[in-house]
């Protein structure tokens, strides 16, 4: 018997703590095969961020430091003065990234720190249970949005893979989805490339996954990839934003 | 004889269903089985049909699916 | 190396760390302490180190805890209202055991208070600003000098622990000029030695043969954040025995013993010699660490004093240690200016006789 897909050993042999559905486990998976097929395992460093993925530490086989809500960015910006020559990623939910985090990431991205920061925007604050989330559609409905998002109150969701790319310091910016295979396969090439630009060392490096979560959303695991599908894709586009060869093509 | 055969690894199973949605040939499905998680876990209706697309193991959050293939 | 050098206060600090190996400086420009993030951005690259402006005080301190966490040997200053929004990542770097030298350059409060010197940040450098169960551990150099040999000891001691290292020095100490004696470089550590020194540190698990490591302050079960804490608290209690320092002058004899921190010790000195004059005898005990506070110090107080007066840069912060010290064998007042005021020694002498005569 020839295998044809394993479970690569960057993922512990553990169950995780996320909710059935939610593609935490994919976005988890993808980076630790590219880390594995890139034989970097041993050289990885990741930064944890608050959120549901706090603990995901206790899954991926890699070494791993908790960071404070949103510091994620400066954690490893830390590292990175250390350890020139590691790999190392940040790991960042959209309440992490996009609100509390704003000004670690964009300025860490400004810079060009050598790093790649993995963000995965759900439209809301899965740990806490369901609260708006920077992200949140118009007009969702979450636990402090009980009527749906009102942008003429909290403005409108941000598209931070578009903000992230307008700066010079990013090098690699891409929307994938968690939705399909097909965006799954799409999401895995992203996380590959994002790490083969950071080992040359040309600029911030940044792969954004539209996820789910299903339970804050209400939805069935099914239901919510169709959510992502037909109302997160419209809001927030795939695509690469950004690259080294087209920086002047940013949006 | 089936062309590839699913391992399941049902101690992570908390039958999401993501693999049942993914699935081409609508082969896959939550069976009766109660797994580690406390959860219905999943089961192969038809590996005879299974084209080896790798959907389910690519949708599964849970890294519950291997696949092998005959050969060596 | 035995360098005899005139050097203003926050350079010969920055200066002090570059030597005692801090190889990484995390720094945001704050008043009364911007020569600092300067001098390192003068020196430190060229030096093989790394200085980076961060966006932030916060991002200072957590770029700092990740340097730290990888095993650089870090340093990171600030003043006051930095400090303050310092406290996140300090209770992190205590809970996660992870090293640094912080200094405080600090000014009057509180809100954005003045620029003048202050020691209002006394709770905040001994009771922990941030979340939880912690201490970070507290020098106060009242010298050039002393600070010098404080900033370079300092990272021994946050090593030997697993946790941070405060000096608290006055924006008065940041400012002034005196000739100091700075010690020898210290090598900066290099990146692949630090697995070998500093085994807990997250560095690629390739360099443990596999063997995972991970920095964390986050534990679910209350059964195992409590363990956890217990033996943060068996460090400190080791802290307690071997790190509480401080300075007697005069004691015995003493009708009253002042007890000051920093630039007001100076001050007591000569407003003791002033009050000798007059013929009465009065004692300082001067803590250098804040935390541990040197409790024990209080036992050398005699049977002729009358008074134990703080005296402080504040409403009276320390005040509360000193009256846990004297236990209530004595009366302790309060000396003290406020808002950037600092008082001569002719009006401490004034209120020490007026304490006196209260008496």
């Amino acid at each position: 018997m020839k295998p044809i897909f394993t479970i690569t050993e960057g993922m512990l042999p553990v169950s995780t703590s996320y909710c059935p559905g939610c593609t935490h486990g994919i976005s988890h998976r993808i980076v630790m095969e590219c880390l594995d097929e890139a034989g970097k395992l041993g050289e990885a460093i990741g930064v944890a961020p608050i959120g549901c993925s706090v603990v995901s530490h206790q899954f991926m086989n890699v070494d791993m430091l908790e960071s404070a809500h949103g510091r994620a960015p400066a954690v490893a910006t830390g590292i990175r003065r250390v350890h020139p020559d590691k790999v190392i990623f940040t790991y960042q939910g959209d309440g992490d990234l996009a609100s509390i985090g704003m000004s670690e990431i964009i300025h860490a991205a400004n810079r060009g720190e050598t790093f790649t920061t993995f963000f995965i925007n759900n439209a809301i604050y899965g740990m806490t249970g369901g609260q708006m989330a920077p992200t949140t559609l118009v007009g969702q409905k979450s636990t402090t949005s009980p009527d749906g998002r009102d942008p003429g109150a909290v403005g409108m969701p941000m598209r931070m893979s578009e903000l992230i790319a307008s700066l010079d310091g990013a090098v690699y910016v891409e929307r994938v989805a968690l939705d399909t295979p097909a965006h799954v396969r799409q999401a895995k090439k992203a996380v590959a490339a994002a790490l083969e630009i950071q080992e040359k060392r040309l600029g911030f490096t940044f792969v954004e996954f539209l996820s789910t979560c299903p339970t804050n959303w209400g939805l069935t695991p099914a239901n919510a990839l169709k959510f992502v599908e037909e109302k997160l894709i419209p809001y927030y586009p795939l695509g690469v934003f950004k690259t080294p060869e087209r920086k002047e093509e940013a949006v | 004889m089936a062309k590839f055969t699913l391992q399941f690894r049902m101690e992570y199973c908390k039958g999401c269903e993501l693999c049942v949605a993914s699935c081409p040939k609508h082969i896959l499905a939550i069976g009766d089985e109660i797994g580690a998680k406390g959860y219905r876990t999943v089961t192969a209706t038809d590996m005879e049909l299974c084209i080896g697309c790798r959907s389910c193991a690519l949708m599964c959050p849970d890294n519950v699916i291997e696949i092998y293939t005959e050969g060596d | 190396m035995t360098d005899k050098v005139l050097m203003k206060g926050n350079e010969a600090f920055a200066e002090t760390a570059i030597r005692a190996g801090c190889g990484y400086y995390f720094g945001y420009p704050i008043t009364p302490q911007s020569e600092i993030p300067e001098y390192m951005a003068r020196e430190l690259d060229r030096r093989g180190g790394a200085f980076l402006q961060a966006e932030s005080e916060l991002g200072a301190v957590n770029m700092a805890y990740g340097a730290g966490a990888a095993g650089g040997s870090v340093f990171i200053s600030s003043s006051s209202p930095g400090i303050a929004l310092m406290q996140e990542g300090l209770s992190f770097l205590c809970c996660a055991g992870v090293p640094a030298t912080v200094l405080n350059v600090s000014r009057c409060g509180p809100g954005i208070g003045g620029i003048q010197p202050g020691q209002a940040d006394y709770f905040q450098a001994t009771r922990g600003g941030g979340n939880g169960d912690y201490h970070v551990f507290v020098f106060a150099p009242d010298r050039l000098q002393e600070a010098v040999d404080l900033i370079y000891e300092a990272p021994l001691i946050a090593d030997r622990y697993r946790n941070p290292v405060m000096i608290l020095a006055d924006g008065m100490l940041g400012q002034m000029m005196e000739p100091i004696v700075l010690p020898e470089q210290r090598p900066l550590i290099k990146p692949a030695d630090i697995p070998a020194y500093k085994p807990w540190t997250v560095t690629g698990k390739a360099d443990r043969g596999g063997k995972r490591n991970v920095v964390q302050s986050l534990y679910m079960q209350p059964e195992d954040l409590s363990r956890h804490v217990e033996e943060m608290y068996a460090n400190y209690t080791r802290a307690e025995k071997e790190l509480a320092r401080y300075e007697a002058d005069g004691l015995e004899g003493a009708e009253i013993v002042f007890v000051a921190f920093g630039t007001t010790a100076r001050l007591c000195r000569e407003t003791i010699e002033l009050l000798g004059d007059r013929g009465v005898k009065a004692g300082l005990i001067r803590p250098v660490s804040l935390w541990p506070f040197p409790y024990r110090a209080f036992d050398e107080v005699g049977p002729d004093t009358k008074a134990v007066v703080s005296v402080e840069l504040s409403m009276g912060q320390m005040m509360e240690d000193v009256k846990i010290g004297v236990n209530g064998r004595k009366p302790v007042r309060l000396i003290h200016r406020v808002g950037g005021l600092v008082p001569t020694s002719v009006e401490v002498m004034d209120e020490a006789i007026a304490i006196l005569e209260g008496i």
